[in-house]
């Protein structure tokens, strides 16, 4: 197996913080101004930058934005670079996008194309009520 | 994604094979399962399925240096753990030592939301991870179908799998794969379609309360094997299958003689007793004495200092010992120097292959010159008449092959002197000595005849059989006739 250097996004992120292999999007705005439980943490499993990581990535992105903006964070997992962290969450299908926060913890798999399954999957409808 | 330099087939070796260190299953195979291939073991709910996968990596780990991963869909790691620990063996010291990774794969459909395309990819570095991490030569995926649980996409899911094994042979990873056996099919969700090389289903049937495990190899590419059932057995030390070990009948004959231990019996067979490693069946009603000559034989092998295995079905070895002092033998010096083995068990505990499984194990382990089943009328009575032939066939042929003296015991009835299982035992027999009743002039006696004892001029009189406290002895030759009518009957 080797490990397929991507294209394009944040990658440079991973090297730098070898640690967890993590890459961390947050919010502009400070979390300290929401409440705790409306704030997202989100965390989208990639392995290697594959057009389907890629599109998830973008896509979750924009969601966030349209409906969350300034109560998420996104980490990004490469399992690539990290592959002791798929066990943790059970990670069997990528892309897999985790809610951490709020809880319960819930899985969204797929390269998060179709927009209304991600809202339904995230609870955000009812999280933004 | 992972990838793979996919390596060209052609340059591979055709037959190279992976042994599994399970008793019997690598002499069926011809060695063991095939190296660097994808194996499919198949079989309904408590088969054995995970047990014989757990013992391919255990005695991979243990036996042949090969380091294995186990990915488990179905129960965690410690739940495995202390499945197996009744097998004796001990995955905790193992996965410590880095000869075992166990990966518990967990999925919980109702916490998954599908949204857009994906694949199995986590999987893939899962395992690769873990084949990286002990440099694993061996993996077991048990079982895959609980997959289809937890994924809804069936299509992406096939395919997956179809990926996940050229994944495994593309890096020559010897590996077994189960499956949970379908209604009409070997398995549930048809996973044979995708294993070419080899597949082996296991069964297990409750027959007259008596419950039987059965192994059949369905299909071995470039490899000849039996098509047969072959019956195993699983206990506290993991699995045995009772093989057929000499298809091609390629044991030799050996030219070497032993005596019966009956100095008037050897006399009838050329005066030298019977070929060394050749098989002898006893026939005779009850009370004809053929325990004692089975013993008489038993303790002549152990004065040549040859260590004989006694299986008993109807007696506890206590009593065959004191039965035997009440005809001058005494057997217990030879039992306490161990070179007496007796085993006793119980004709109903267990099927025949149970019954086959233990011989096969404890032969294997004991190594004996000489063996004895006494008598094999309680082997066939445990599961009524079901290719009851087949299997003392590979039962004798095994014995053959390692070159094992061999007597059999068989209790017959009055005015039923061919019984079934005699006949059926017959021909496979090289030696076949018939006792019996008679009473002529109202005094009853015991007579013995050798109805046929392959490769040696042997005497075809009738003779009276003398058992008393002094042991066994042969009388006046009868008249010769009544062979030929008893032949006839």
């Amino acid at each position: 197996m080797s490990g397929s250097s991507g294209q394009g996004v944040n990658l440079a992120h991973l090297g730098r913080n070898p640690s967890n292999g993590m890459k961390k999007t947050s919010a502009k705005k400070s979390p300290a101004k929401t409440s705790r439980s409306d704030f997202f943490i989100l965390r989208l499993y990639i392995a290697g930058h594959t057009p389907n990581s890629i599109a998830a990535i973008a896509n979750l992105k924009k969601i966030c934005e349209d409906k969350l903006q300034g109560k998420y964070r996104i980490e990004v997992v490469d399992l690539l670079v990290k592959p002791q962290l798929a066990k943790g969450d059970q990670i069997i299908a990528i892309p897999t996008l985790v809610r951490r926060l709020p809880p319960p913890v819930k899985k969204i798999i797929g390269n998060l194309s179709k927009t209304e399954s991600v809202i339904v999957g995230l609870d955000l409808q009812h999280a933004l009520e | 994604m992972p990838k793979a330099k996919p390596k060209p087939r052609a340059a591979r070796i055709p037959l190279a094979k992976s042994p599994t260190g399970i008793q019997g299953l690598d002499e069926l195979t011809g060695g063991g399962l095939p190296k660097g291939r994808v194996s499919l073991v198949c079989g309904k709910a408590g088969s054995g399925k995970s047990l014989l996968a757990m013992e391919f990596l255990v005695q991979g780990a243990v036996r042949y240096g090969e380091p294995g991963v186990c990915m488990n869909f179905e129960e965690t790691e410690e739940k495995l753990t202390a499945n197996v620990a009744s097998l004796g063996f001990d995955l905790r010291d193992l996965v410590k030592r880095k000869k075992l990774f166990l990966d518990y794969v967990f999925i919980e459909r109702s916490q998954i939301t599908e949204a857009g395309e994906y694949n199995l990819d986590g999987l893939f570095v899962r395992l690769a991870h873990a084949v990286k991490t002990i440099k694993a030569k061996r993996v077991v995926l048990d079982s895959v179908q609980a997959l289809f649980a937890g994924v809804a996409d069936t299509a992406i899911l096939r395919s997956e799998l179809q990926r996940l094994f050229r994944w495994l042979d593309d890096n020559n990873l010897t590996a077994i794969v189960t499956g949970e056996a379908g209604v009409d099919t070997l398995t549930r969700y048809g996973l044979e379609e995708y294993i070419a090389d080899c597949v082996i289903a296991l069964d297990h049937r409750v027959t007259e309360q008596i419950s039987t495990r059965r192994l059949r190899i369905v299909k071995y590419r470039g490899t000849s094997h039996g098509t047969d059932e072959y019956p195993f057995l699983i206990d506290e030390d993991g699995i045995s299958v009772v093989p057929i070990t000499s298809l091609a009948l390629t044991h030799k004959a050996l030219k070497e003689r032993v005596s019966t231990g009956v100095p008037a019996l050897d006399e009838m067979m050329e005066g030298k007793g019977f070929f060394r490693g050749s098989s002898v069946l006893v026939t005779g009603t009850a009370g004809t004495g053929k325990s004692s000559l089975a013993a008489n034989f038993t303790r002549a092998a152990c004065a040549r200092g040859e260590l004989c295995l006694y299986f008993t079905f109807e007696e506890s070895p206590s009593q065959i010992l004191r039965n035997m002092r009440s005809v001058g033998l005494n057997l217990e010096p030879w039992v306490k120097k161990g070179l007496l083995h007796f085993n006793a068990m119980r004709p109903t505990s267990t099927g025949l292959e149970g019954h086959l499984a233990v011989i096969h194990r404890l032969i294997s382990q004991l190594k004996p010159k000489v063996v004895v089943i006494d008598p094999i009328t309680n082997l066939v009575s445990a599961t009524g008449s079901y290719d009851v032939k087949s299997m003392l066939v590979r039962l004798v042929d095994f014995l053959k092959v390692q070159q094992i003296a061999s007597m059999f015991t068989n209790l017959t009835f009055a005015g039923d002197p061919q019984e079934r299982t005699a006949a059926a035992v017959s021909s496979l027999m090289d030696t076949w000595i018939v006792l019996r009743d008679s009473k002529p002039n109202g005094r009853p006696r015991r007579e013995l005849y050798v109805l046929k004892s392959r490769g040696m001029e042997h005497s075809r009189e009738v003779r009276e059989l003398i058992v008393s406290k002094r042991g066994l002895d042969l009388g006046a030759v009868l008249s010769d006739h009544t062979v030929a009518t008893h032949v006839a009957g």
